[in-house]
């Protein structure tokens, strides 16, 4: 296997596996908003800022994976 | 094979300092932002405002809101800043999606090859901005928190009252720093991410498919401005707090 192929399967793992933890936790995020909603639909605005912020958060780890994905693709 | 440069290129100088594109962005930005914040300045008092006028103060006074519920009595010392970081990242972001930021190309000199670069280029789509703001929002956080505690602040990352404290202190010091890490490559991260995200949409399919994915980044540049702003002003509340 030469050097350029290894890249290649790099990125893919990098970003392929980087993405997986944080989908379950952006999956157990909504879902726990929606079941907070269904408890305490006047909280809607404060559920919805806080789910944001959290969804942000997670999505950061798989933004942190497809930062070294693209330094390993472009560079 | 579509072009993607993972740093800002240089398009001219002055004498050694090179001016790279999204310098260039941010300096066309912060003057838009200028005159737009003149504009605000100038019809507050007037009796007939234009309609602008409200649309910047709707804008202004909801992010005042979402500070307000997280700072509580302490907004109005904080505000100017937190603002500020909210509307310089919105706007950077929202302006590299205008049509023609990274596709307009000028021809300059590198290592005495002609190449074609873009001339313009979103400004957080460049790793030394992001990180200019992550280290200011790290300063702005520390000098609040020994502002707010005095030298009592340093009780929290050196605690040599029993082990469990001591080491949990030394993780509280590692996390400080590593704030500046995680505001640096979130923002980074994100828009890049979008830039190269539209960029390959449009080589795959040119006409349209872009479409819903402009809406997105127009989506995600707000979150992270918000988010931005919202984290630092979390971390300046948890900072100031007196802890017992």
């Amino acid at each position: 296997m030469d050097v350029e192929a290894a890249k290649q399967i790099g990125v893919a793992l990098a970003i392929g596996i980087g993405a997986i933890g944080p989908g379950i936790g952006i999956g157990l995020i909504g879902g726990r908003a929606v079941e907070a909603l269904g408890r305490n639909p006047e909280a809607e605005s404060s559920i919805r800022t806080t789910m944001i912020l959290a969804i942000a958060f997670a999505e950061a780890v798989a933004i942190y994976a497809l930062v070294i994905a693209l330094i390993l693709k472009f560079t | 094979m579509l072009h993607i440069s993972i740093k800002a290129e240089p398009i001219f100088s002055i004498g050694e300092f090179h001016v790279t594109n999204s310098l260039f962005t941010a300096a066309i930005v912060l003057v838009l932002t200028l005159l737009l914040s003149i504009f605000y300045v100038t019809q507050i008092n007037k009796k007939n405002k234009n309609k602008l006028f409200y649309l910047v103060h709707f804008a202004v006074s909801s992010v005042y809101k979402l500070i307000e519920s997280v700072l509580g009595d302490k907004t109005p010392m904080f505000f100017p800043i937190l603002g500020t970081f909210f509307f310089f990242i919105l706007f950077q972001n929202w302006f590299g999606l205008i049509p023609g930021v990274g596709s307009i190309l000028i021809k300059t000199m590198e290592h005495g090859e002609e190449v074609f670069v873009p001339l313009l280029r979103g400004n957080n789509a460049d790793l030394n901005t992001t990180i200019m703001l992550g280290l200011f929002a790290f300063v702005l956080i520390q000098y609040n928190g020994f502002k707010y505690l005095g030298l009592d602040y340093l009780k929290k990352f050196l605690n040599f009252k029993n082990p469990i404290g001591f080491f949990s202190g030394i993780l509280e010091l590692v996390g400080e720093f590593s704030k500046i890490i995680s505001f640096a490559f979130r923002l980074f991260g994100n828009i890049f991410a979008g830039e190269v995200l539209l960029a390959v949409i449009a080589f795959l399919v040119p006409v349209l498919a872009t479409f819903p994915f402009l809406l997105l980044e127009v989506f995600v540049g707000m979150i992270q401005a918000l988010v931005f702003s919202m984290l630092t002003a979390v971390f300046i509340s948890t900072a100031i707090a007196k802890h017992h």
